[in-house]
């Protein structure tokens, strides 16, 4: 009877607001929300706080200057303002990571979707293509095609993307399968609804919690790819800053000066959790498991 | 012009007519026979009861019509289905999207799950409008969703709000205003009660009588209740073995003078209130298995009539004033 009755209480909110409750329930997913709007609002008010002129200006007579008050990080070896290079650094990682997440998403969504949903060779063809994907590790794949491609920003991220739709076509392919039959899909049929109408109205909404936390959880790697890319020399070229470019145009003074490592290696450290603890929270949220 | 026409005035009234349907699925270990030869017409503005056990055919046939077998699993093998003149089974998938929802709709059995959890239900029913009527302003659509939710008795305020947010006989009844606000040709109801307790199906039988008044509709009941029959439609088509074994009006069936062994055996079914009696009286045996054909007549395994002719041969139709029986019973009684 009491299980009945908490079960009522519950119905009254839509999935949506239940799943929003129980994620600011989830302390540690709350402290990941916070920390990332710091380092996001930081990143995105850097014009404010410092200039990019700072960024690439050298100043010999300033050379690995530890943190003080003038320079917050300290300098690199050129004197170069560390504070700088980590604000404008961020911008750069953080719009690469969601650009690949939402590029990865998209093609990820297109594949699995129409492999689900239509089924047959069609989801044969589409899912061995992915299988071979999933075969090769994704920074492999994607120092694969880097290689092919060359350096710069929008080549790092069609790399990382590439390496990712994998993940996103099957996470979508499987919740396509599960709604495909569902009655109400069957209903839109009847009614004269053609397949996209369906996928983008009638599936895509019922399924999309799965794929939101496979989305974050995958944000956080990505940022730590894009920083690894930047440390192995493959990804965003000095002297544009990047968070994982920044510890590799330092690492032979790293010995000597470590807030020079230690400082880029924290930002990244710091991002990659906080998004993490978002993914973990929203995960739970999402788990039907957890309804208390 | 169709053929359909050209036969003459008394067969142009008919809305739908389906014959000599044969419908299979192909699963992985055999091919199910689910409609075997099923014909029937539906008179425009007709209230038909469709009435069967589980597994005769009777969704079945409601989505060879709609053409939404589903794909690669479900074939028709042989029959036409001619709607308004044009045999849908010849028509391209364009044509087929105009008519889902447009001129024909289907309410589904469970109103639980046949709506969309995220979106509004004023919206959901905003959709077919959208589907289907291009160039109607979109005030016209609101007001249209008002209308046709004022008719099924549901507050238009309450429009803005979710699906379960709603009992189970208003998401019924938004089903319904669903089905009914393009105002199709032909309505499929796929068991519209069966998921609701006895008043609220009271309630909903009552509400669809209205509506199809309103619009004329011809309606197709599916269901295995005779009761909901005899309240609802005007004339009956009882499904057995992917067949209609009978057909006639309601007065014609439910005078139980003369009918087809299965649907006296169904009445047999109904307990009588006024009796006292220990078990109620079955059909005995099972359904015939769907994976074969029978030589004879399908139901001859279970009937207490069954003789030698119905194992060997399929029996032919007597018919008496649009009256019809598939049995071997009533056209031997004609042949002497």
């Amino acid at each position: 009877m009491f299980v009945r009755k908490s079960k009522k209480s519950l119905s009254e909110y839509s999935t949506g607001e239940l799943v929003m409750f129980r994620f600011r329930k989830n302390k540690l997913a709350m402290f990941g929300v916070v920390l990332l709007s710091i380092i996001v609002i930081t990143i995105l008010l850097a014009p404010l706080i410092s200039s990019y002129d700072a960024v690439v200006e050298m100043n010999m007579a300033d050379r690995f200057q530890s943190p003080n008050a003038k320079y917050l990080f300290g300098t690199d070896e050129f004197g170069r303002d560390l504070f700088a290079r980590i604000l404008y650094g961020g911008r750069i990682s953080m719009f690469a990571s969601l650009a690949v997440i939402g590029i990865a998403f998209v093609i990820g969504a297109i594949m699995g979707g129409a492999a689900g949903y239509l089924g047959g060779r069609v989801d044969t063809i589409l899912m061995r293509a992915v299988d071979v994907l999933m075969a090769v590790p994704s920074v492999l794949l994607a120092m694969a095609i880097i290689t092919a491609l060359g350096n710069g920003v929008w080549k790092l991220i069609i790399a990382l993307a590439v390496s990712q739709v994998a993940r996103f076509a099957r996470t979508v392919r499987a919740s396509v399968l599960t709604l495909r039959n569902v009655e109400y899909v069957e209903a839109a049929r009847c009614f004269g609804a053609s397949s996209l109408k369906i996928i983008l109205k009638h599936i895509l909404p019922n399924g999309i919690g799965p794929i939101i936390v496979s989305a974050t959880i995958t944000l956080g790697q990505t940022i730590l790819s894009i920083s690894s890319m930047g440390y192995l020399g493959l990804g965003v070229a000095s002297p544009t800053p990047e968070w994982g470019t920044i510890i590799s145009e330092n690492k032979m003074n790293i010995g000597t000066y470590p807030y020079l490592g230690l400082i880029p290696g924290i930002c990244i450290c710091l991002a990659v959790m906080a998004v993490n603890f978002i993914g973990d929270g929203l995960r739970d949220a999402f788990d039907p498991k957890t309804k208390n | 012009m169709s053929e359909e026409r050209k036969n003459g005035a008394r067969e142009s009234d008919n809305l739908l007519e389906i014959s000599d349907l044969h419908v299979q699925y192909n699963t992985d270990d055999a091919v199910v026979h689910a409609l075997n030869g099923l014909s029937l017409k539906v008179k425009k503005g007709a209230k038909l009861g469709l009435v069967g056990e589980t597994g005769a055919g009777k969704t079945t046939l409601a989505l060879s019509v709609l053409r939404l077998l589903p794909a690669g699993v479900g074939e028709i093998t042989e029959g036409s289905i001619i709607y308004d003149g044009d045999d849908l089974l010849k028509q391209p998938e364009s044509f087929m999207l105009g008519l889902r929802g447009e001129r024909i709709s289907m309410i589904f059995q469970d109103p639980m799950t046949s709506l969309n959890p995220t979106h509004t239900v004023g919206d959901q029913i905003l959709e077919v409008l959208d589907l289907h009527f291009h160039e109607m302003p979109r005030e016209e659509k609101n007001r249209k969703v008002d209308d046709i939710l004022t008719l099924v008795g549901i507050p238009p305020a309450r429009k803005n709000e979710f699906p379960h947010q709603f009992s189970g006989g208003m998401k019924q009844r938004i089903v319904i205003a669903m089905a009914l606000v393009a105002e199709p040709e032909l309505l499929l109801a796929d068991e519209p009660t069966t998921a609701l307790d006895v008043t609220i199906q009271a309630q909903i039988l009552e509400l669809m009588r209205d509506l199809k008044e309103k619009y004329n509709s011809a309606v197709i009941l599916i269901t295995h209740d005779l009761g909901v029959v005899a309240q609802f439609c005007d004339s009956v088509a009882v499904v057995y073995g992917g067949r209609v074994v009978e057909y006639g009006t309601v007065e014609q069936i439910y005078a139980r003078e003369k009918n087809h062994p299965y649907t006296a055996g169904l009445f047999n079914c109904i307990p009588d209130l006024s009796v006292k009696a220990e078990r109620l009286t079955p059909i005995e045996g099972r359904m015939a298995d769907p994976r074969v054909v029978a030589q004879g007549c399908c139901f001859a395994e279970r009937c207490k009539h069954c003789t030698e002719i119905c194992k060997s041969r399929a029996p032919s139709a007597y018919e008496e004033d649009g009256h019809g029986i598939l049995c071997h019973l009533f056209t031997k009684k004609e042949g002497a």
